[in-house]
């Protein structure tokens, strides 16, 4: 008994079996079983299954205004949404180093939105934009604040931005903290001592040795981004008029709501190839700038 | 952080509008809390104004309808054995993978790697019917082990960027003086794997806990519902219903807020050594 528990064989099912069982089980499996289910015709519920090939691929290219609009609006708000997390996230890290009274504090309250799952923080958003909003926008008169933000196709799009922003800024910012910090003082007094602005600094010497850490931020902010689901789903639930639906939630309602199990397979596939190329392009781009250290 | 630099004039100035940017950060937990205490009637009125009673009806109601002790257990329950376990069959698969980077566990590790691209929603349909053929759909198990399959790539990736920074000699000498191959994990590798334990405990603990679209499609039955299940029920039913709404989310949010609080250290910590090494 004891040999057998000793065998290298018996070693290699204790250490690894559970890890790839559980990982064969949830991903692989269902990964595979995809691309079978992304040819049939199914409800999902009923033993009836009938192989159409790629005509779910065809009907959605062909014509799925909706599947479209999402894909699109999903790509619009990646872009915001990355550009602005990382512009204030990066922002705020940069403050926060340069040896303020209040940084952990401030740390800690910018972090603060993080903690919550996007769920709840669309709750609490959707009561802002609806009655804060109000509230504060007849006190001060300010337009901002009196627009119907939850009822537009723009001003919802933006909605979102915000909450997203919110939330994800203090994550970057503690990434961007921790490349920041790591930036040697003897190279920034070297350029300083060499006559380099402060805007020559950051964009020369301080950016080319952070690279490792946007790399990892602008990965991190485009894979949330781009399967966002949470926050729409209880800020805007996909409205107005679908305008704020995104590809997650598309695949989601198509499956569970419309029972088209089939076809939402098929988008989750394409939603599959479409992620895997960005994020491999990305990472690619990104590595390219890094500076060796 | 940097010191021995002087605090100007500049930096003061700098250190106060960062602190009102902070509050704007925090300014939509003052309306939330504040008004949770309110009445429907005072909130439309006045959503800006501190409540002038501490009603703790709202509470209660939300309580109720949240049920909020199975609510509170289900998602401890799924967090706490989720983190545990996923730590567990991580490190060690990650401790086999680097002492003994024979070609197929090598195969394994590239996989786990590659899988991590693919989104959740793309396995999310086949997986329903996995779970529901396996036998575990609609239970808490079922969940755990879901979290099992969805974390281990990323876990494993951790582990393993820490573990071979471990040195040998120390697990070799173990050897040479008796320790089985089980033990020389449980009682060398694992405590030293111990910073790399809590950053993926924390990072998967939050992670768990806020999950709410796997719960969505894997939990059916009202008695199983976590946290966030709940909370999306009770916005469903009761559409508009602020009082209630802003009751319940503040009872939802304080348990890891103040989880946060007691650990951002560790949880800061993790944070970052986890994106060095991604």
């Amino acid at each position: 008994m004891k040999r057998t528990l000793q065998s290298g064989w018996m070693q290699q099912v204790v250490f690894l079996g559970p890890a790839i069982t559980a990982f064969s089980l949830i991903i692989l499996i269902p990964f595979f079983m995809s691309i079978y289910y992304s040819m049939v015709q199914w409800d999902g519920v009923s033993s009836r299954i009938e192989w159409v090939g790629f005509d779910n691929f065809r009907a959605i290219f062909a014509n799925d205004r909706d599947f479209a609009n999402s894909f699109l609006f999903t790509l619009k708000i990646t872009v915001a949404i990355v550009a602005l997390t990382n512009l204030l996230g990066f922002s705020l890290a940069f403050i926060l180093t340069q040896g303020l009274k209040l940084r952990n504090a401030m740390r800690t309250v910018f972090f603060i939105p993080n903690v919550l799952g996007g769920l709840l923080l669309g709750f609490i958003w959707q009561f802002i934009f609806v009655n804060s909003f109000e509230t504060i926008g007849k006190a001060t008169n300010i337009g901002f604040f009196a627009l119907s933000w939850l009822g537009t196709e723009a001003t919802a799009f933006w909605g979102i931005v915000i909450v997203s922003v919110w939330q994800l800024s203090g994550y970057v910012m503690i990434i961007y903290i921790a490349g920041l910090i790591n930036v040697p003082n003897d190279l920034k007094e070297a350029a300083r001592i060499d006559g380099a602005k402060s805007w020559q600094l950051l964009r020369h010497v301080t950016l080319p040795l952070v690279m490792p850490a946007i790399t990892v931020c602008l990965f991190w902010s485009t894979s949330w981004a781009f399967k966002i689901f949470d926050v729409n789903f209880s800020l805007t639930a996909g409205g107005p008029f679908k305008s704020t639906e995104s590809v997650a939630m598309n695949i989601y309602f198509e499956a569970f709501e419309y029972n088209r199990f089939g076809l939402g397979t098929a988008k989750a596939l394409i939603f599959f190839v479409v992620v895997a190329l960005i994020t491999s392009l990305q990472v690619y781009l990104t590595k390219r700038r890094e500076v060796e250290m | 952080m940097q010191t021995g630099r002087k605090y100007t004039g500049r930096l003061f100035t700098l250190e106060i509008v960062t602190a009102l940017v902070a509050l704007l950060f925090l300014a939509p937990f003052y309306f939330v809390i504040g008004n949770s205490f309110k009445s429907i009637g005072e909130i439309v009125k006045d959503s800006a104004s501190l409540p002038t009673a501490w009603r703790f009806v709202n509470f209660t109601r939300a309580w109720e309808i949240l049920n909020f002790p199975a609510a509170f257990s289900n998602t401890f329950i799924v967090t706490a054995l989720g983190t545990i376990g996923l730590s567990l069959i991580t490190s060690m698969a990650a401790y086999r993978i680097i002492r003994f980077p024979t070609r197929f566990n090598k195969a394994v590790f590239a996989i786990f790697i590659a899988a991590m691209v693919i989104p959740f929603q793309s396995v999310m349909l086949p997986l329903v019917k996995v779970l529901g053929t396996v036998g575990i759909i609609n239970t808490l198990p079922g969940l755990i082990i879901c979290y099992f399959g969805l974390g281990t790539a990323f876990s494993t990736f951790l582990y393993s960027g820490f573990i071979k920074s471990l040195p040998r000699e120390i697990e070799e000498s173990a050897v040479v003086d008796g320790c089985s191959p089980y033990g020389v994990f449980w009682r060398i590798v694992f405590p030293l794997l111990k910073p790399m334990t809590v950053t993926t405990l924390l990072l998967n603990c939050m992670w768990l806990w806020n999950d709410f679209l796997l719960p969505l499609i894997v939990i059916h039955n009202p008695g199983l519902r976590t946290i966030q299940l709940a909370v999306y029920t009770l916005f469903g039913e009761f559409v508009k219903q602020w009082d209630l709404g802003l009751a319940a989310l503040v009872m939802s949010m304080t348990p890891i807020i103040i989880f946060f609080l007691l650990l951002q250290r560790y949880v800061i910590e993790g944070i970052s050594a986890g994106a060095v090494k991604g």
